[in-house]
């Protein structure tokens, strides 16, 4: 599988999931946000850090890029567009998903492992996944999904909820979310499903002497 | 315009400075070349108190590359890998402003590790709060931790450890100590050096603006009650920007067009230029109608002495200064050839058509006064003679006020606000003996920690001195690498009071033996004095920050207690030496005594035989004891492991209270499998180390002979939530 | 009574997030704006009915928290 992984100023994981995607055989090429071009790929990912240093608004800024326009033209055309963490609140910023993503509940950053439930196994992203849950790290400021009730069903009635913050034994309840996201949700899809915003880092978590390997089952997903 | 007394007193000098300054230049300097000397001769870049007794530390062993004197201190760790690495203090401007001031502290400590060539790859930090109780402290914590977490975190570097206290010494006087670690090869390390003349003198990163005039005279004065007044020195810090310029110099360096580059730290343009061209015995002359300024009208004295943030002085090879500023202008940021090298060995600089300064380089960089100062030995406290009676302290209760203590307590609530994973190779995150990183795409890595005991340097110095280096060493050990070498950040108060520069004096010669002893030097570091609130210092507070080698990221080791059934060793003997620790001073008030004396033999037989059983793989969980005693560490080994444990006692027992709270030194405890327990004996019979069964892993409690059994669930609630407590 | 305050970084202090929307706009070819500064705006509803009362009361409550002096101004608009 081909991938483009797009480095805005102020991205900081674009090499960590180039890396990982490397890992897992796919294709990866970087492109720096000014090209008015994409090369020829499946996948665009749009990487976690702070682009414009979160200035205004988190991924508001980066938002406004020339390649975003390329960016949405590749996922009308039904092309996956992957936005971790920033890149999630970049693809918000953009239109591309729905909701809003507010500072976390306690107005602090957070850096923790996660476990994460997938509550859509239909995406291309998940499909091939069959463990009940996935240990993966969050590290944001900004990770509190908001969304109006008529958005929320709407979400829910076309299964566009990919992820849900859950317990190590895959109970969604009110202890396991760590930064009061509506309804623990952690990642949503659109309504194609060919985009899919999440918070939690599984680049971070593709070494098997590292905290959690879960990552894997990810990345091995979405190139089958 | 005449230089008056009261001028040269607001520029932080001495009358008799002055009068050496006349001496040096043959006239009298005019108010600009008054202000270079000014921010040359300040203790803070001159080292005026310190450089006699720093001179005492070693700073060479086979893997140093680079010792103390260039922007970061630098290692080699086989292959073509070097790592950089430093730590410096910013405590003034964090009390002033906790959250800005911080924040330009993790940001200066990054610029002095890419200046030369490195990808930052860990930060850490080490933090001195004064007493929860005072009503300043709770905001001065808050804000100095997102201060550090709001730049390192935009930046993308993990921030992998660090080490928090709280005293009263403190209050009115934080202390914000900021570490950073870097990844070079070692075929391409930069320096500040310069060579060769009528080379182009390059200015890069953010604009200059009328940010922290003065600031480093002012990190080299006291506080008193006027200090809210000198406000105008803190910057404010722009991650977003220092990660452009670290990711622009970073893709410069790959060309061959540098010769020497130098941040632009503590008196900004002024030092960067005048050590860069000093050191290569040259001179240099700058247009200052080029510098790029953020405010209009800025004099030449604003735009030299300005300590603006993420900017940066290179000196680049003739006729490459197109290829240079591509590089610059893709990142959004500013680049400017402000002037030339040249041979006169003088600076000069200009300012519309009119030379406005010209001094010799030599008098601002070599000749700053270099002071012995009067200083007094501290004497080891005279032991305890009249026996204590701990009648109406319980074991079970002392106990959980020292894990529940905010120095002993976990650091969770500050280091989940530091993003300590992102480049995803954090193979051991904060809250453990040390953390340990990668080096990306390989099977190495590097283990680091920081440490720092006020209260023992207080005590005694010199003994104070030696401990933080040995705990340093053992942290870095308990993790099983091989411990290289360090950074310190000298903490102090004034300098010109006998019984503070003693203190420092001793420090100084205790980290100096430990060091030698070790095998363990001194590559880079700061010295802070005058660390003073009306006339009040803060207890001594040398830091630490090592850093050690690990072969294989496979076999490091954590303090996790990993299954049951299992024996714990202890390693190295217990006296039960109770003086200065957490138990006598936080349990019962007792302040006198001498603290825990270092044996170094103990401490490097003991610390080697460790390695020898990680890396023969005959242990499954290390950890020093250290703070809070046996009983501290045990149960931070059944915390992070989720395993109880039996303690039993000795039969010859000191006093139970002296067993379990003694902060004896060099002591480990292991956690080995029953059938291997013989094989770890032997070896440990061999190297002659000293060492007692002193229980065995269970399910679920942690029980201490007949005294008390609690459940690790009630651990965890006593170990983690001061500081939610403390905060909500 | 309702007082509104507006609190921003000093003139001579950098202002980080004003000089990237700045920078935005030029980019996005909005050309004619040569500087943003970004500030914040609050809304006090303060238990006073005497107006001089009510604003000594937002002096006070800016000068303790709203603001940190060394690199924040304050201005009471109404």
């Amino acid at each position: 599988m081909k991938s483009t992984v797009i480095i805005f100023p102020g991205s900081n994981c674009d090499r960590d999931i180039a890396n990982a995607l490397q890992k897992y055989n796919f294709q990866n090429k970087m492109l720096w946000h000014n090209e008015t071009e994409l090369p020829k790929t499946d996948l665009v990912v749009l990487p976690g850090g702070f682009s414009y240093g979160d200035y205004l608004r988190t991924g508001s800024i980066a938002a406004k890029s020339k390649i975003i326009t390329e960016v949405i033209k590749h996922s009308n055309k039904g092309g996956l567009v992957l936005g971790i963490c920033n890149g999630f609140q970049i693809l918000i910023e953009t239109g591309l998903l729905p909701g809003i993503l507010l500072r976390n509940k306690k107005l602090k950053f957070i850096s923790k492992d996660v476990y994460v439930k997938v509550t859509n196994k239909n995406s291309k992203y998940f499909k091939e996944i069959k463990q009940k849950v996935l240990k993966w790290h969050i590290a944001h400021n900004e990770g509190n999904f908001f969304a109006n009730k008529n958005i929320i069903k709407k979400l829910q009635d076309n299964d566009q909820i990919a992820l849900k913050y859950c317990d190590a034994s895959g109970g969604i309840k009110q202890d396991s979310n760590p930064n009061g996201s509506i309804e623990n949700i952690a990642g949503i899809l659109n309504e194609q499903k060919n985009i899919l915003g999440m918070m939690p880092h599984p680049e971070r978590a593709v070494n098997e002497d590292i905290y959690s390997n879960d990552g894997k089952f990810f990345f091995e997903s979405l190139l089958t | 315009m005449k230089i008056s007394e009261k001028i040269i007193k607001k520029h932080g000098l001495t009358l008799s400075e002055y009068s050496e300054i006349n001496k040096l230049m043959e006239r009298d300097p005019n108010l600009l070349e008054l202000g270079l000397f000014s921010a040359m001769w300040n203790e803070h870049c001159s080292y005026k108190s310190s450089k006699k007794h720093l001179k005492k530390l070693p700073t060479k062993n086979k893997k140093v590359i680079q010792g103390p004197g260039e922007n970061a201190g630098v290692i080699d760790i086989d292959d073509d890998d070097a790592i950089i690495f430093k730590i410096e203090s910013h405590n003034h401007p964090s009390f002033l402003e906790p959250y800005q001031g911080a924040a330009t502290g993790v940001g200066g400590i990054l610029r002095d590790v890419f200046t030369m060539g490195a990808r930052p790859i860990a930060n850490l930090n080490v933090l001195h709060f004064g007493e929860p109780s005072n009503s300043k402290t709770k905001n001065l914590l808050n804000g100095v931790v997102s201060g550090i977490g709001g730049y390192g975190n935009c930046i993308g570097i993990p921030t992998v450890g660090g080490e928090t206290n709280f005293d009263e010494s403190y209050n009115e006087n934080i202390l914000v100590n900021a570490m950073s670690i870097g990844l070079a090869k070692k075929n391409n390390i930069f320096y500040s050096k310069a060579k060769g003349i009528n080379k182009p003198v390059v200015y890069v990163g953010s604009k200059t603006g009328r940010d922290g005039i003065h600031g480093a005279s002012m990190a080299s004065a006291e506080f008193d009650e006027n200090s809210e007044e000198k406000k105008p020195t803190v910057q404010v810090g722009d991650p977003f920007t220092e990660k452009l310029l670290l990711e622009a110099c970073l893709e410069l360096m790959k060309k061959n067009i540098i010769i020497s580059i130098q941040d632009m730290g503590a008196a900004g343009l002024t030092s960067s230029s005048i050590e860069m061209s000093s050191k290569g015995n040259l001179g240099i002359e700058l247009n200052l109608d080029k510098v790029p300024c953020r405010e209009l009208n800025m004099t030449p004295y604003e735009m030299m002495l300005s300590e603006s943030q993420e900017r940066m002085l290179m000196i680049l090879e003739s006729g490459k200064e197109n290829e240079a500023q591509k590089i610059f202008l893709k990142w959004g940021l500013d680049f400017s050839v402000i002037g030339i090298t040249t041979n006169t060995k003088n600076i000069v600089l200009k300012y519309k058509n009119k030379e406005v300064a010209n001094v010799p380089l030599k008098a601002l960089a070599d000749k700053a006064p270099v002071y012995d100062r009067k200083w007094i030995s501290h004497k080891l406290p005279k032991k305890i003679k009249k026996k204590v009676n701990y009648n109406g302290y319980k074991i079970k209760d002392i106990f959980k006020k020292i894990i529940n203590h905010p120095n002993i307590c976990s650091k969770k609530w500050i280091w989940e606000q530091y993003d300590h994973t992102v480049m995803a190779d954090t193979f051991i995150r904060p809250g453990e003996n040390a953390a340990v990183i990668r080096i990306h795409g390989k099977n190495k890595g590097i283990a680091t920690s920081v440490d720092s005991s006020p209260i023992y340097c207080e005590s005694h110095p010199l003994t104070g001195g030696k401990q933080i280096v040995c705990e340093n060493w053992r942290n870095l050990v308990s993790v099983g690498s091989t411990p290289i070498a360090i950074t310190n950040c000298l903490n102090f108060g004034s300098p010109e009071k006998k019984e503070i520069m003693g203190q420092f004096v001793e420090c100084v010669q205790g980290i100096s033996d430990a060091c030698n002893y070790l095998d363990f030097p001194v590559v880079s570091g700061n010295v802070s004095f005058y660390n003073e609130t009306n006339g009040r210092g803060i207890k001594p507070t040398p830091t630490i920050g090592g850093v050690g080698k690990i072969n294989n990221v496979k076999k490091i080791m954590t303090c996790a207690f990993k299954k049951e059934n299992s024996n714990i060793i202890k390693i190295g003997k217990t006296e039960g030496h109770v003086t200065q620790s957490i138990f006598y001073r936080e349990v019962l008030g007792i302040k006198d005594g001498p603290p825990p004396e270092i044996n170094l033999f103990n401490e490097k037989n003991n610390g080697l035989t460790i390695l020898e059983l990680i890396r023969k793989e005959l242990v499954m969980a290390v950890h020093d004891i250290s703070k809070g005693g046996l009983i501290a560490a045990i149960s931070k080994m059944c915390i992070m492991g989720n395993i109880g444990a039996k303690i039993y006692l000795p039969k010859k027992l000191i006093s139970l209270h002296n067993y379990v709270f003694g902060e004896d030194q060099s002591r480990y405890l292991i956690e080995v499998e029953e059938k291997l327990t013989n094989d770890v004996q032997k070896i440990l019979e061999k190297n002659g180390v000293y060492s007692e069964i002193v229980g065995k892993t269970q399910n679920n409690n942690l029980e201490l002979d007949k005294e008390f059994s609690i459940s690790i669930e009630d651990l965890k609630r006593e170990y983690f939530n001061w500081f939610d407590k403390y905060l909500n | 009574m309702k007082i509104s305050v507006i609190v921003t970084l000093k003139k001579e202090v950098l202002d980080p997030q004003g000089k990237v929307i700045q920078q935005t706009l030029n980019n996005m070819g909005i050309k004619n704006v040569n500087e943003v500064r970004q500030g914040k705006y609050f809304e006090i509803e303060i238990n006073e009915k005497d107006p001089n009362k009510a604003k000594d009361s937002a002096e006070d409550i800016c000068k303790k928290l709203l603001t940190n002096s060394i690199v924040e101004n304050y201005k009471i608009i109404s």
